[in-house]
């Protein structure tokens, strides 16, 4: 194991957060207070207690999802898409390093930032709405699940990507709806029976769910499902990331 | 000698059906500066990406002091050192970091006194709080050489290290090269300035269109290549060669002050000691002479002209 590695790929990519500070860190936490506000203060004032909990409150776990999602994937998938971009790919390529290190090493950096993000949301939301976290040590344990899955999903993307456009597509177009009909801003308990069912083959909507459970003890479907699914996505992205190296697809001529 | 880097029956087919290399045999030898010369296109990055783990090889295999470059990929590896052709570089880390990076990535422990000398011997020591961005296109070369020697390899790969590079940072990267080499670094570099290949290196490969045409000792193949040509010049003008000398290809110039005698390298001195002794009996007395000899450049034209 080449533990040096993992450190000085780890380390680097810290220091790229380090400097890109505003948007990695500010600016998500500075679009979730608007979050808050609109939804929250504005608009959920008018919104009576959605379960048993005020709507500013019953919020803040869809929204912590929604940005560790969008930050997990954009960040690992930039990760390893700049280098392959620039060029200095290179030097991974031809390191004594194995592909396990390449990946613990980046996707855990891009895990590293999520779930800090999301403490931080957390902890903005705190100062906004009265929350209570009933279930600490499964709020942790999806909030480092997620990050880790969608990380992985992201380093997925940036090694697929052959161009900027590519790295934002999917993100764009297929997680940001899916987060946000994934019950981010409503139990789908609110949904009319058909769209009900239509939300269970979301898989936003099991991530959501058992965080919610984590805080507020309430949940759309049963916390064991919502685990399960999670370490379903977690499954399959690594059986891509072990194809993707087997193979050196789109990192090998 | 024994053989440091062995490459068996390599060859490479890219997906689009372009053959970049056709079944190359190769020994590089510990110690030595091998200069693999090559027009654009021949094949040169191509065989060492693939030594170096960057580009899959269609079939043959390569071993790096015994070690095999697929199975045994970390140790073999972790010999090597590269510098590829492009300047790529990470933008916005310094030069400290990114060479401390290097070395670690390449799985040794952080050794800034290391770091420092190699930052002080590539007159980058001033820069290595600089932004590489920050940097010219010379000192970003400078920092890929940093780079490639952070972790101590025993092997050096240099792919055009002097393409655009001005005469200053040309000679300190030969003089490197030299004082890596009597360190015991193997040093393999490309290039297509054939004098660099002349200056430097022990032993010259030449590779066109995929093929590794010709490997030879340096020396012996400007020896068996090369021509030597005998300029004499006279203290009397000569209007024309006497024929008593037409035995000998000779040619009058600068005004019939040159006499100039073109020799195959090869052949044995007596022709020269035959020609002077001739020169005087014929009364033509000359005030100086030199020899030249055909460049490798020459050599190297004409090969691959002539696909051999």
């Amino acid at each position: 194991m080449n533990i040096y590695a993992i450190r000085a790929i780890y380390a680097f990519e810290m220091a790229r957060t380090a400097r890109t500070l505003m948007q990695s860190i500010i600016a998500p936490v500075i679009s979730t207070s608007l979050y808050f506000v609109v939804f929250g203060a504005a608009i959920g004032s008018r919104i009576p207690q959605v379960e048993g909990t005020s709507y500013g409150a019953f919020i803040v776990p869809g929204l912590i999802m929604l940005s560790i999602l969008t930050q997990s994937m954009s960040n690992a998938s930039f990760g390893i898409y700049f280098p392959k971009f620039t060029g200095t790919i290179y030097e991974l390529l031809s390191a004594p390093v194995s592909s396990f290190e390449v990946v613990t090493s980046y996707v855990g950096a891009a895990a590293t930032k999520s779930v800090v993000l999301g403490l931080i949301i957390l902890a903005t939301a705190a100062l906004i709405v009265p929350l209570r976290i009933e279930h600490p040590f499964w709020m942790v344990l999806f909030l480092v699940l997620t990050s880790v899955t969608f990380s992985l999903f992201g380093f997925i993307i940036g090694i697929w990507a052959d161009g900027f456009e590519k790295l934002q597509v999917i993100p764009l177009l297929i997680i940001t709806p899916l987060t946000f009909l994934g019950g981010s801003f409503y139990s789908i308990s609110m949904l009319p029976p058909f769209w009900q069912t239509v939300a269970l083959f979301n898989p936003v909507v099991y991530l959501v769910s058992g965080f919610r459970w984590s805080f507020f003890g309430l949940a759309d479907v049963s916390v064991g499902i919502s685990l399960a699914m999670t370490g379903v996505f977690l499954v399959i992205s690594l059986a891509i990331v072990a194809w993707i190296f087997r193979t050196g697809y789109r990192l090998k001529t | 000698m024994p053989s440091i880097i062995s490459v068996t029956n390599l060859s490479k087919t890219y997906a689009s059906g372009f053959q970049a290399l056709k079944n190359i045999n190769l020994d590089i030898r510990e110690g030595e500066i091998f200069a693999l010369l090559g027009p654009n296109g021949a094949g040169k990055t191509t065989l060492i990406g693939i030594v170096c783990g960057i580009v899959n090889a269609s079939t043959g295999n390569i071993k790096v002091d015994g070690h095999d470059i697929v199975t045994d990929y970390r140790a073999s590896r972790s010999l090597i050192g590269l510098v590829p052709q492009e300047l790529t570089t990470d933008a916005f880390e310094t030069v400290w970091a990114t060479a401390s990076f290097s070395r670690g990535l390449f799985g040794k422990r952080a050794d800034p006194a290391h770091i420092e000398k190699l930052l002080k011997d590539l007159s980058l020591w001033d820069k290595r709080d600089n932004m590489i961005r920050t940097l010219s296109g010379g000192m970003k070369r400078r920092v890929m050489i940093a780079k490639a020697l952070s972790h101590e390899p025993r092997i050096l790969f240099l792919d055009e290290p002097t393409a655009g590079v001005d005469v200053e940072l040309r000679r300190d990267m030969w003089r490197l090269v030299r004082s890596l080499r009597e360190s015991g670094v193997t040093i393999i570099l490309t290039t297509h300035y054939i004098d660099e290949a002349e200056e430097m290196a022990d032993r010259i490969g030449v590779i066109s269109k995929g093929e590794l045409i010709l490997v030879e000792d340096k020396a012996e193949l400007m020896r068996k290549l090369g021509r030597k040509q005998l300029t004499l010049q006279l203290q009397e003008k000569l209007e024309s060669i006497p024929s008593a000398l037409s035995a000998y290809k000779l040619e009058l110039s600068d005004n019939g002050n040159e006499l100039i005698h073109t020799y195959d390298a090869r052949e044995d001195r007596i022709g020269i000691a035959a020609l002077l002794k001739d020169l005087d009996e014929a009364g033509i007395r000359f005030k100086d002479l030199h020899t030249t000899q055909s460049s490798l450049e020459d050599i190297f034209v004409t090969l691959v002209r002539d696909g051999k």
